[in-house]
Parts: C-alpha cells; structure tokens; sequence
C-alpha cells in the first residue's frame, strides 16, 4: 500500500465523521462531495489511467438513476434497485467500449457525447415507461424523519465512494492497471507486444460506468424526483473532467481533492452569484487549463518554478 | 407528392445544416480542435440579426455583412489570446478549453438576453411559393441561398485567395507549412476567425427560420457534430453532403417514426458512421 492510498484512506474517513460536526446542511454537502468523488475516480479509470477522453458519465449517471427509478416505482428495495443499475451499466459499457473505443481523441469524445444525447432522447421519448419530460417521482421512503432520511442517504454514498475507491486502488496496483498505462502511452506498441487492448478498454470503460450508475441510482433515491434534462445533464460529463485536472490526472488522491475543492468552489458561487454561476464555472475551467494544467498535486515546492508543460 | 415535400424540406434544411457545419469543420479539420463554442457563436450571431432588425430596422440580408467581420475579429483574437496557448496540448485540455468559453459566453447571453425565446419576424411576412403541391416558405428559400452562397464563397476562398492556401497547407501538413515559411500561428487565428464568422452568419440565417434562446446552441452543437462526422472532416463538399444526407434521414425518420424520435436517428447515425466508416462519406486528408 501506498503513502497516497493510505492518505486517500485516511481522507475518506475523515469524511465518514461529517455527521458529528454538522447538521443537515453539511449532509447535504457531503453527499454531493461522495458522488462527485465517485464520479471523478470513475472517469479517472477510463480518463486517466487509458487516457481516452470520455464525455460518457453523464449518460451513465442518467442511466442509472433512471434504472433505479424505474425499479423502484416497482417496488424493488433500494440496495437491489442499486446493485441492478451496477450490473447492467457495467455489461452494457463494456459491450459499448469494445466498439466505442476502438475511435481514438476527437472521435472518441464525440462518440462518448453522443452517447448522452442518445440516451437522453430515448428517456424522453419512452414516456410510458419514465414520464418522458415530465420526470419520473419516486416512492418516499419509510417516512423516518428528515435528519435519519439525510444520514441514511449519506452514507450510502459514502459506501458506494468507498467501494469505488478500493475499486480504483485494485485497478492501479493490478495488471490490468499496468495495461492501461501502456495502452496510455503507446496503444500501437502495447497490442504489438500480445496485450488484449480491447480487453482491457472494454474492462476499464465498464468499471468506470458500474459506480457512477450506482451512485445515479442512490442520488434518484435521495432526491426523489429526476428528469432527462436533469440526470442526462452534460455538466456531469464535464465536472468530473475539471475535478481530476484540478486534482491531477490519474492520481487517485489528487482526483478525490479535486472532487472535494471543486464542491466547495461550486458551493461557494452557486450561493453568491447564483445567475453567473456557470460563467463563473466557465472561468475557472479557462483559468485552471492554462495556469495549472497538472492540478493541485504539481504543486510542490520542487515544482514550483519548473516550466508549464502538457503532458 | 408527399414524397416530393419531403425531399424538397430536406434540401431546404441541408443546406441550411451544411452553413452550420462548415465553420465547425474547417476549426476541427485546420486546428484539430473541436469547437464547442460553434453553437453559442451561431445563437449570438441570431441575436445580432434581431437586435439590427427591431432596432435599426436593418434587415437580416445585411446583417450578415456586420457580423462576418465582427465574429471575425472575434473568433482571431479568442484564438490568438488564448486558444493558442493550448493548442499542442492533447484532446482532452483544448475540448474542455472550449467548453469552458462556451459556459461563459452561454451565461453572458442567458444573463443579458433572458433565457425567453424570441422569434425575428418580418414584416411585411414574404409569403411563400408553391410549384404543384410543394409549398416552400421563401424566407427558408432566401436562408437557404444565402448558405449556399456562403458555403461557395469559403470554398472559393479556400481554392483560390493565398491564405485560403496557406490554410489548406497547414491543415494538410502542418510542419511542411511551416517549413515554406507559413506563420502557422496566425493562420490558426484566420481559421478560427473564418470558423466564427461562419457561425455568425449561420445564425443571422437561423434567426430568419428557428427561434432564437441560449438554450438552443447544444442543439446547432450537436447537428455540427453529426455533419461533421457523416460529410466526412475536413472538406466542403463533405459538409454539403453530410448536411444533406441528415436532412433527409430527420425527414423520413419523422415522417416514420415522428419528430421526436429524429434527434435520437440522427444521433445512432452518428455513432454508426463514426464505428463503421469514421472518414465519412466523402472523407479524404485535404481541405479542397
């Protein structure tokens, strides 16, 4: 194990204390943090780690919530609604990686967009099953009072951010992880050499997918109302990307501080300058990109005055 | 003659699709950038022919000789001040680079111009022709001459000025380019200043057809996407083609299915062709 795993750790439970300092405000807050967390080391896998730039986790997300919705509206207890969303997104990702990720750069992220618009317009459409643009409501839970109802939410997010994050530790130390990086630096020499590329993509593409559509499913749970324009919402594809520049691409750690500032910095606008919150947004993706393209984790002492450089 | 109405709608609004596309694809073809500011620059183009019409009373046939030089000189300096410096970078910094402008420019026009949608109409309304039982609106006929023109002139421009083949060297081989001497950097910003101008005059053009919101770049985004990638990168005719080949798929695909599901055709179509035959229908290396 690793000094940044254990601090990754070590932050996650520091996290899980949350409900001993604040009330249902920082629940909330904290909530949000684990499914962006969730979110940003899910795409870290297939972004960071392979290094292809996918714009699907939006589509993931919505198709996990409304899988869960759905389900739910059935009667299906929330934990098999959840692990339901996970199995299928994780199948159906790693059928679609096997052709999706054979584009590479620009074709790949337009594929990977379309994906959101795809689904999008199915959800809408299929108003017989999700209400199509009027939203889907979802059943109230057992009725235990707002705080126990917020606690409860919570730490199901936090479960699932935990199991995304030993995920994301078991792919870096694995062989699998070790593939990745090769198909990051040099796809062409990798396959040359008898690794299964498509494999592996289709692997980490699934991996990527399977959480985020959990954590889809719990957050359709939480807030007991979705649309398609809501949870297919194109801003989820992107957040998570400026989480893990913010952070630093492909460190774990770096990624999960990246979450948690980036909730801050959106609280912090959202609540100030509600009607310029995504221009603001906007500027700070600008400023990040040309200023800090390697995220908080270049930041060392050692690296201060070395040049700006793109990977 | 129903079938005839069809192929006629789908003519009127490919050529309309292919003035969208074009400055999308000479950007992504040219810089290797995909620009996602391409759908905000069109909705502010559509509301510079507003504001000239209800204002001024300038009417949009005009409007497109100010905003060709203004979206010009906006698209060059947006480039030289800021795209330029991540230009080497990979896929994933200049994609999300262009979002990050589009989020801004998006939210300066929702926060100036309200989120309502708004509708240029003319007055007096030009009425429209009908040949047999075809019937055509001519402002949608005006709207789609004037993209064809526009869509010649970029070709001509292309074909037979020296920057328009400085342009196609650098997008052809850029370090051959430079090795003749082309300053790479400003033909960056020319390209990307045609790109936006396009844009611009694109949507003075949708101003005369669609209703004009914020909320409907992703939507002009999106069809630019899908051209790009059935007309195959990097050409005009490419353009033309795609913009056509996706007027027709939404019209039958409606007529068939219904208009809500054309979005969703449209799109499937997309990641067909980007599986199946990523170069396009006319796709080759050279832009003209």
């Amino acid at each position: 194990m690793t000094k940044s795993n254990i601090a990754l750790l070590v932050l996650l439970a520091v996290v899980a204390s949350l409900p001993l300092f604040g009330g249902a405000y920082a629940l909330r807050l904290g909530t949000i943090a684990c499914m962006y967390a969730i979110m940003a080391l899910s795409w870290n896998v297939v972004g960071g780690f392979a290094g292809y730039p996918s714009f699907a986790t939006a589509a993931f997300f919505g198709f996990g919530a409304y899988t869960a919705g759905v389900l739910l509206n059935k009667g299906l207890p929330l934990w098999l609604c959840v692990v339901i969303a996970a199995v299928t997104a994780l199948l159906i990702a790693a059928v679609l990686g096997a052709a999706l990720l054979r584009l590479r750069g620009h074709y790949f992220a337009i594929a990977s967009l379309s994906l959101v618009e795809v689904l999008r317009e199915l959800v809408n459409n299929a108003t017989d099953l999700t209400g199509g643009g009027m939203g889907l409501n979802i059943p109230l839970g057992s009725g235990s009072g707002v705080l126990a109802e917020a606690m409860f939410f919570f730490y199901a997010m936090w479960i699932l951010l935990l199991l995304t994050v030993l995920m994301v530790m078991a792919v870096a130390g694995s062989k699998l992880g070790f593939g990745l990086a090769c198909i990051r630096q040099n796809e062409t020499a990798s396959s040359m050499v008898g690794l299964n590329t498509t494999l592996y993509k289709s692997i980490a593409f699934g991996l990527s997918a399977c959480f985020v559509s959990a954590a889809g499913g719990v957050y359709a749970a939480w807030v007991h109302y979705i649309d398609p324009s809501d949870v297919f919402d194109i801003l989820y594809s992107v957040k998570p990307i400026v989480m893990a520049l913010m952070g630093g691409l492909g460190s774990p750690l770096g990624v999960a501080c990246g979450a948690f500032l980036y909730l801050g910095l959106e609280e912090v606008v959202w609540r100030n300058y509600i009607q310029i919150h995504t221009g603001v947004l906007g500027l700070i993706i600008v400023l990040l990109l040309l200023f800090l393209p390697h995220g908080l984790i270049s930041l060392r002492p050692a690296n201060l005055w070395r040049r700006v450089k793109h990977v | 003659m129903h079938a005839a109405q069809i192929l006629v709608n789908a003519v009127v609004l490919g050529c309309l699709y292919a003035c969208i596309a074009i400055g999308f694809s000479l950007v992504w073809g040219v810089l290797n950038v995909i620009n996602l500011i391409h759908g905000s620059f069109i909705v502010l183009g559509a509301y510079l022919a507003f504001g000239l019409y209800n204002a001024l009373h300038i009417s949009p046939w005009y409007s497109i000789a100010v905003a060709a030089p203004l979206f010009f000189v906006l698209g060059y300096l947006l480039q030289r001040l800021l795209l330029n410096r991540v230009i080497t970078a990979p896929v994933l910094v200049t994609l999300t680079m262009t979002f990050g402008l589009d989020l801004i420019l998006n939210n300066a026009m929702i926060y100036f111009f309200k989120a309502d949608y708004r509708k240029l109409t003319l007055t007096p309304s030009l009425g429209s022709v009908s040949i047999f039982d075809v019937v055509v609106p001519v402002d949608r006929l005006i709207a789609t001459v004037s993209a064809l023109a526009l869509t010649g002139l970029l070709y001509l421009l292309l074909r037979r000025s020296r920057v328009g083949r400085a342009i196609v060297a650098v997008r052809l081989d850029r370090d051959a380019a430079v090795l003749m001497g082309v300053d790479v950097k400003s033909i960056y910003a020319i390209a990307f200043g045609l790109g936006a101008a396009l844009a611009g005059c694109a949507g003075v053009l949708m101003a005369l057809i669609f209703p004009i919101s914020p909320l409907t770049s992703s939507g002009y985004l999106g069809k630019a996407f899908v051209v790009c990638v059935l007309g195959g990168l990097g050409s005009v005719s490419g353009a033309l083609a795609g913009g056509l080949l996706l007027a027709l798929v939404e019209g039958i695909g409606s007529t068939f299915f219904g208009p809500a599901h054309a979005t969703t055709l449209s799109f499937i179509l997309l990641i067909v062709f980007l599986i199946l035959r990523p170069q396009g229908l006319l796709g080759r290396k050279g832009f003209e």
